[in-house]
């Protein structure tokens, strides 16, 4: 696993309060981790935080699976 | 139309001088000062370096770390003595009608804590706007009605009452209203604060209202003795279960006591400064002796506002006598805030189980650290000085006052059949 996605899920981990075991590509943040709408915002901030970018909102609206969020952090953060 | 009648059958408390209800009533018994060096943050450079603040509150030790996290200090409070207050209750819940019963809570500021981390976080950054999406539902002052409500499935009457120090006492008011009224039949109400922060510790400091005595944080407040020199900030909260008696008796409750009236008033005099004749205070005493229906005389025990501010326990006292004539001699009156500190919106929930259980047990607590008298007050007032007296105490009268003039007066009735 990159260290991009090793990140990605500890901070779906702390955020979200799930086990790691959870915390699977396919794993949608609303539908299967427990999130809601807040809890997504403030993951994507967290995100941007993390890896010092900034995710624009309309790419941000096709983030709602972990493995879409490791994918779009490995593809743009430098 | 004939009003219906309100009784007390669940409370909770979270105090600086004790983690639930009977610790809190045995700090009280016992002169217990709740105040010490601020831990919460480093104090050093600030004009007041002591508080009251809660001892080994975890709020990991009552929620999970995700739920913990979405909400401010206050509304943790709020839920761990609404718990404690519907557990003692008996209520089950299982059986109630949810749809008539509702939550009023009180709380001065909200969530000043959350206020001030992200506000500092911003100004940290280069100013891009980056706020989390929690902010705002952290700290407005009314998620901690929201939360109870949800975690209770109270869908009756919702809301916070906001009016600074007497921010609780006006939420029982109107939860007790509300039953009385019949829009509901039970309420949890009461109140939450948790202002010991850097904010509310430097903004109190700039308005020279708390004490600074550093050198000796527990005897800092001190109302009514000369000495006084401000008010001591607290933190915590207390919830009462409030429900219309009829309610109460057919689920065969304990009752600990009558709410029989509330009064309300203004001083419209200055935005923190008391009215130098207590004119204010004065009519929300006879408010809510009006709305009780019970003449001065029949008051025992009055638990004051009493702050240990230079102005306002000499206004009150005024405004005391004023009202009860010559039974203000045979008066017991005590100000609790010389123990727990001033906890400003929740004041009055944490003084009206005070209230309760001094009621309950007989005994009127102290009001400690008195050491000289005040020749600006009336000294043949018995103002219940460094311990607590025993006295069969019928009916009991709270005072909360706050900053814009508002003022709160609730009165309890030991339950006679």
């Amino acid at each position: 696993m990159s260290e991009i996605a090793q990140k990605v899920k500890s901070i779906i981990i702390d955020k979200l309060g799930v086990e790691e075991s959870e915390v699977t590509p396919e794993a949608s943040f609303t539908n299967d981790l427990g999130a809601d709408s807040l809890d997504t915002v403030e993951l994507i901030m967290e995100f941007e935080k993390e890896f010092n970018i900034s995710i624009p909102d309309d790419q941000a609206e096709n983030i709602s699976t972990v493995g879409q969020a490791i994918s779009y952090l490995e593809e743009n953060v430098k | 139309m004939s009003l219906r009648r309100v009784v007390v059958t669940g409370i909770g408390a979270l105090t600086p001088i004790g983690s639930n209800a009977n610790d809190y009533w045995d700090g009280l018994k016992n002169g217990v000062s709740g105040a010490a060096r601020i831990t919460r943050f480093d104090p050093e450079k600030f004009r007041t370096q002591f508080a009251c603040e809660l001892k080994n509150f975890n709020a990991e030790d009552h929620f999970d770390r995700k739920e913990a996290r979405k909400m401010d200090p206050f509304t943790q409070y709020a839920l761990v003595v609404a718990d404690e207050a519907i557990l003692d209750s008996k209520l089950d819940l299982d059986a109630i009608d949810h749809d008539r019963a509702g939550v009023i809570w009180g709380s001065g500021i909200g969530g000043l804590w959350t206020f001030q981390e992200e506000v500092k976080s911003y100004a940290n950054n280069d100013n891009t706007p980056r706020f989390n999406p929690f902010f705002i539902p952290k700290m407005i002052a009314d998620i901690s009605a929201g939360y109870i409500s949800i975690k209770y499935s109270f869908r009756g009457p919702n809301f916070v009452t906001v009016s600074a120090c007497a921010s609780a006492t006006n939420a029982l008011i109107d939860a007790m209203n509300y039953i009385r009224l019949g829009h509901m039949d039970i309420a949890i109400s009461g109140g939450s604060e948790a202002a010991v922060t850097e904010a509310g510790i430097g903004g109190f400091n700039a308005m020279k209202a708390l004490s600074e005595r550093n050198d000796s944080p527990q005897t800092a407040s001190r109302p009514f003795d000369k000495d006084r020199d401000g008010f001591v900030l607290g933190e915590g909260a207390a919830a009462l279960i409030l429900e219309e008696y009829e309610h109460a008796k057919a689920r065969g409750a304990k009752i600990y006591a009558e709410l029989i009236g509330g009064g309300m008033s203004a001083d419209a005099h200055h935005i923190t400064a008391p009215h130098p004749e207590g004119l204010g205070a004065t009519n929300v005493m006879k408010n809510a002796l009006r709305d009780a229906n019970i003449q001065p005389e029949e008051v025992d025990y009055i638990n004051v506002h009493g702050t240990s501010t230079p102005l306002g326990d000499v206004s009150e006292t005024l405004a005391i006598k004023k009202i009860f004539g010559e039974h203000a001699y045979k008066l017991n009156i005590s100000s609790t805030k010389s123990m727990t500190g001033h906890l400003l919106g929740a004041a009055g929930a944490i003084e009206a189980v005070a209230c309760v259980k001094a009621m309950e047990n007989s005994l009127v607590p102290p009001t400690i650290n008195h050491f000289t008298d005040d020749d600006q007050l009336d000294n043949k007032l018995n103002l219940t000085f460094n311990k607590a007296q025993e006295r069969n105490i019928r009916v009991a009268l709270s005072n909360t006052f706050g900053f814009g003039g508002h003022n709160t007066s609730i009165i309890f009735r030991k339950l006679e059949e």
